[in-house]
């Protein structure tokens, strides 16, 4: 017998009361906790995925969006840009001083909802230089190397070819006449280049000169085009190299890339890039930094709501302990009297009631992780499900022991006054009546 | 043992009550009788060190009680002084074994389930060890408070109205264990009652008076 035990079998013996204070403390606790998680991974997500990109052109829209496709791989690209105009960056005396070095970027097709992305070596090497160096990458057109977790959850193998698909969506109207053959599997990265299929960018050109089933108005004028070139190929048999040395219409944005990556040897490129792309081209640019923040912004209005919801929360199992611990002094004070008969100080009285109101916040506190990495492992499933995005239900933050901190101190203040009340009684009157 | 002298205590300042001195050998037993408002429970909790007295000196086993600070008088009433009230109280949510550990825990001594064993099969209670107090007949929980009064061996038991809520059988029965227990420990028992029944069993006695 002692202290902790005592005080264990006086939280079980009113089941009822605990648990309220229990499903309150625990809720505050997971909801804080959960929101902190979500945005520790989503932002250490965002910020690896970046990899030093200062700057985005593509097709004009929302710039928002445009990081989001081009970097994130979340959102649906804005559009297209031609070869021409993408030209401008690297060759426009102007700019091209300014810039350190570019990546292109061709989106538009999928496999099983992961991503197929033309671009060049470089991409690769922007997030594992390792894993680009020590991976036999694409070379030939309708080569693909594919991201660990696409083979993973693909249980696809080098060497086995597939056939992609028009768009994001699983149900995708599929090319099934140009098959992609693997060429090679990255190591794991564990950053967004793991859910991709990576190529060159003349794959994603021929992919879209496959003759086009569904009525897209803008695809229309292309259809015909597209058709003519099938016939071509069937007479080529299906050479694509052949294909690949069609000459480019430099001015046709279909034939051109979705997106470029831009790094900046000066920060005056962040200033002069934007006046320039946005005056003289039909392209705009989007700063990575500034549109993640906006996002942060927008997503910090629902989250603060949420958090403060959970104090009030917090605050009200804190009341509900102390509520709960005020009344059952009344039928206890003779046992508490008689513990001082027994032997026990004023003191020791005083810590009963105190670890008494502890125990429920650190019973709280647990099952509110509980919660809150319950709750983290479903945010990751349903993330994965619509994104491709991995996060870690059960990765645990530093600032989780903060948490506890204001756990611990909120059991304590919660008891405080019962404890006090304890402290002052006086023992003799409380036996002698 | 137990010894006090020129001992008074007043509520205020028109109502003091005089106390006559006590001197408790060790292995006596005493009844001190009186009617309800001559300050029998005052005077116990006198003794036991539940109040501290205004007036004169309380002396248990050569330790005058009012030298010792708040805390050293809990422990020290815990560890000499044994204490049996009229309404048994328990800690609730603990089985009649976990009571008596309890004083042995909080009168800072080794926590010894064969004693608190040997004890309640001496009281007839060897079944009871894992009820709850509330389950128990009131006979069963003066018994059980008796036990938890004796576990620590005290050498001082002070019983207060042990009996007025018992009927003639339990009375009996709990004076005789009180008796028995206490001579066994060699413990002086001073026992507070305007209960008359217990006149007949005890030799020394003193009257409380208004």
């Amino acid at each position: 017998m002692n202290l902790i035990n005592l005080s264990w079998k006086n939280i079980l013996i009113k089941p009822l009361s605990t648990t309220l204070s229990l499903v309150l403390f625990a809720l505050g606790v997971g909801i804080i906790t959960l929101l902190m998680l979500i945005n520790n991974q989503v932002q250490e997500k965002f910020e690896k995925n970046l990899a030093g990109v200062d700057m985005v052109v593509g097709a004009k829209g929302s710039p928002l969006q445009l990081i989001l496709s081009s970097i994130y791989h979340i959102d649906y690209p804005t559009g297209n840009i031609s070869l021409r105009e993408a030209a401008i960056i690297k060759k426009h005396p102007r700019i091209a001083p300014l810039v350190e070095k570019t990546i292109p970027l061709a989106l538009g097709d999928s496999y099983k909802t992961f991503r197929i992305v033309g671009t060049e070596h470089s991409y690769v090497e922007l997030y594992d230089s390792a894993a680009a160096a020590n991976t036999a990458l694409w070379s030939k057109d309708m080569e693909v190397t594919l991201g660990a977790k696409v083979a993973k959850e693909l249980n696809l193998k080098v060497g086995e070819e597939f056939f992609s698909a028009h768009g994001f969506m699983a149900e995708a109207h599929s090319h099934e006449e140009s098959p992609l053959r693997i060429v090679s599997i990255l190591p794991k990265t564990n950053t967004v280049l793991d859910q991709l299929i990576l190529t060159n960018i003349n794959t994603i050109r021929l992919l879209h000169k496959e003759p086009e089933i569904e009525f897209d108005e803008e695809d229309e004028e292309d259809n015909h085009k597209g058709h003519d070139d099938h016939e071509h190929h069937s007479h080529d048999d299906h050479s694509h190299n052949e294909a690949s040395k069609e000459p480019v219409d430099m001015d046709d944005p279909k034939q051109g890339l979705t997106s470029m990556l831009v790094f900046f040897r000066t920060p005056m490129g962040n200033i002069m890039l934007p006046n320039f792309i946005n005056q003289n081209t039909n392209m705009q640019t989007a700063a990575p930094a500034f549109e993640t923040n906006r996002l942060y912004e927008m997503m910090g209005v629902g989250t603060d709501a949420l958090r403060i919801l959970a104090f009030v929360i917090i605050f009200i199992s804190g009341l509900s302990v102390f509520i709960s611990l005020f009344n059952s002094l009344k039928d206890r004070k003779y046992e508490l009297a008689l513990m001082r008969v027994m032997g026990a100080s004023r003191l020791k009285l005083f810590f009963l009631i105190i670890l008494e109101g502890l125990m429920i916040a650190i019973l709280g506190y647990i099952l509110g992780l509980l919660l809150s990495h319950g709750g983290m492992s479903i945010f990751s499933g349903a993330a994965e499900e619509a994104y491709q995005y991995s996060f870690d239900g059960w990765r645990f933050l530093k600032e989780e022991v903060y948490i506890l901190l204001g756990a611990l101190a909120i059991g304590i203040v919660a008891a405080l006054i019962p404890a006090l009340m304890v402290y002052k009684t006086d023992i003799s009157e409380t036996l002698g009546r | 043992m137990l010894k006090t002298s020129q001992l008074s205590y007043s509520y205020d300042k028109n109502n003091t009550i005089h106390f006559p001195d006590i001197n408790c050998q060790k292995d006596e037993h005493w009844l001190l009788l009186g009617q309800s408002g001559t300050g029998k429970t005052t005077l116990l909790h006198l003794l036991g060190g539940l109040r501290k007295a205004q007036n004169g000196s309380i002396t248990v086993t050569g330790q005058d009680l009012s030298q010792l600070p708040s805390s050293q008088l809990d422990a020290f009433r815990g560890k000499h002084i044994g204490i049996v009230f009229q309404q048994s109280h328990f800690v609730a949510s603990l089985t009649v074994e976990e009571n008596l550990l309890l004083a042995q825990y909080l009168a800072g001594v080794p926590q010894d389930k064969t004693r608190i064993k040997t004890l309640l099969s001496k009281l007839n209670l060897s079944h009871k060890l894992q009820s709850k107090p509330k389950a128990l007949s009131q006979g069963e929980q003066q018994r059980v408070a008796i036990a938890r009064a004796l576990v620590n061996s005290p050498k001082v038991i002070l019983a207060d109205e042990p009996t007025s809520a018992l009927d003639d059988e339990n009375c009996k029965e709990v004076v005789e264990l009180l008796e028995s227990q206490a001579r066994e420990q060699e413990a002086a028992l001073l026992i507070v009652t305007h209960d008359q029944r217990l006149k007949d069993y005890f030799k020394n006695q003193i009257i409380l008076t208004k």
